[in-house]
């Protein structure tokens, strides 16, 4: 019954993953595109905390969906200062 | 059209490459010869309690030294692209008032479970390069709250500089008084699951956490103090 149970969250958050892919890569809006690419991370570390490995996952975590997005954000901003 | 042809060709290509792959992949019943060793003997070989740690640090150390090497790598370029030059003069934006109260009192209890993070690396999973992430997180959480203040960069230099060189030192010195590069009986193992146990693990550990919490923070700090016309 519980593997059942989580076979079942590992496709929903599969699919969750690959929604947000899609997202990142066709909104016109950046910002939401790098926010987009951040949730696939997340989804992607609860995976591996699924798959029982949660060192894994905290790296995931903490720099794919923390860090990556904040450095996204700033390289951001500085394009669009540039081009005003 | 023809190029969409080719495209098309090629990604059928590569999904073809990776079907057969797959058709093949089966699952491995049992363990292969290095990994039954890892389980069977690194516990009582090791003394960590988190048998990741056991072969992140001790069996396969000189990857993690590389790895640490190459964010360093990243860290150094960033710096000498992302010039810091003069401060901008148009102070930014006050951020809101709930913001800045936050800030301070989650500050010190990230910085404590980072510091946790890396210093349990041995017993509970995570270590140094996740604890480092969640040092360089609060600091994230400290530019947001505090825009117009910066921290000295020289600082994330000599910690990381200081951290980088004895680890080094540390793995030579396993070299000369025990088993090889980075050998974790240096000093004695310990008893399982203390705070104070699994060798030089946590003392490497404390140090990686430094390493990458400062590398991570540079790169921060890199690019929130470079003008804003500086990059091409």
């Amino acid at each position: 019954m519980e593997t059942n149970l989580n076979i079942f969250l590992a496709i929903v958050i599969g699919v969750l993953a690959l929604v947000f892919a899609i997202i990142a890569i066709y909104h016109k809006k950046l910002s939401i595109a790098i926010i987009a690419s951040g949730a696939v991370s997340l989804m992607a570390s609860i995976l591996f905390l699924l798959l029982a490995a949660p060192d894994v996952a905290m790296t995931e975590a903490a720099i794919g969906s923390g860090l990556s997005v904040i450095i996204f954000f700033y390289a951001l901003s500085k394009i669009r200062k540039q081009h005003d | 059209m023809i190029k969409k042809l080719i495209f098309l060709a090629l990604i059928a290509g590569v999904g073809y490459m990776f079907w057969t792959g797959l058709a093949e992949y089966k699952a491995a019943e049992s363990l292969n010869r290095i990994s039954s060793y890892y389980a069977q003997d690194g516990l009582k070989e090791v003394g960590a309690a988190n048998l990741v740690t056991a072969v992140v640090v001790t069996y396969r150390g000189l990857d993690t030294l590389g790895e640490v090497s190459i964010l360093f790598l990243t860290a150094s370029i960033l710096g000498f692209f992302l010039v810091s030059g003069k401060e901008p003069k148009i102070p930014l934006q006050d951020s809101s008032e709930i913001l800045k109260t936050a800030s301070k009192l989650l500050e010190p209890i990230i910085l404590l479970f980072g510091i946790y993070v890396f210093i349990n690396g041995h017993l509970t999973p995570g270590g140094g390069f996740q604890g480092g992430a969640i040092l360089a997180s609060a600091l994230i959480l400290a530019y947001l709250a505090n825009p117009n203040e910066g921290i000295n960069k020289s600082i994330f230099r000599i910690t990381e500089s200081i951290s980088g060189v004895v680890f080094v030192i540390i793995g030579i010195l396993g070299i000369v008084l025990a088993g090889g590069f980075l050998d974790n009986r240096l000093i004695p193992v310990g008893s399982i699951g203390d705070l104070i146990s699994a060798g030089i693990i946590p003392i490497i550990y404390i140090f990686v956490g430094m390493k990458v919490g400062a590398e991570l923070s540079s790169i921060v700090t890199n690019l929130k103090h470079s003008p804003k016309n500086n990059v091409e």
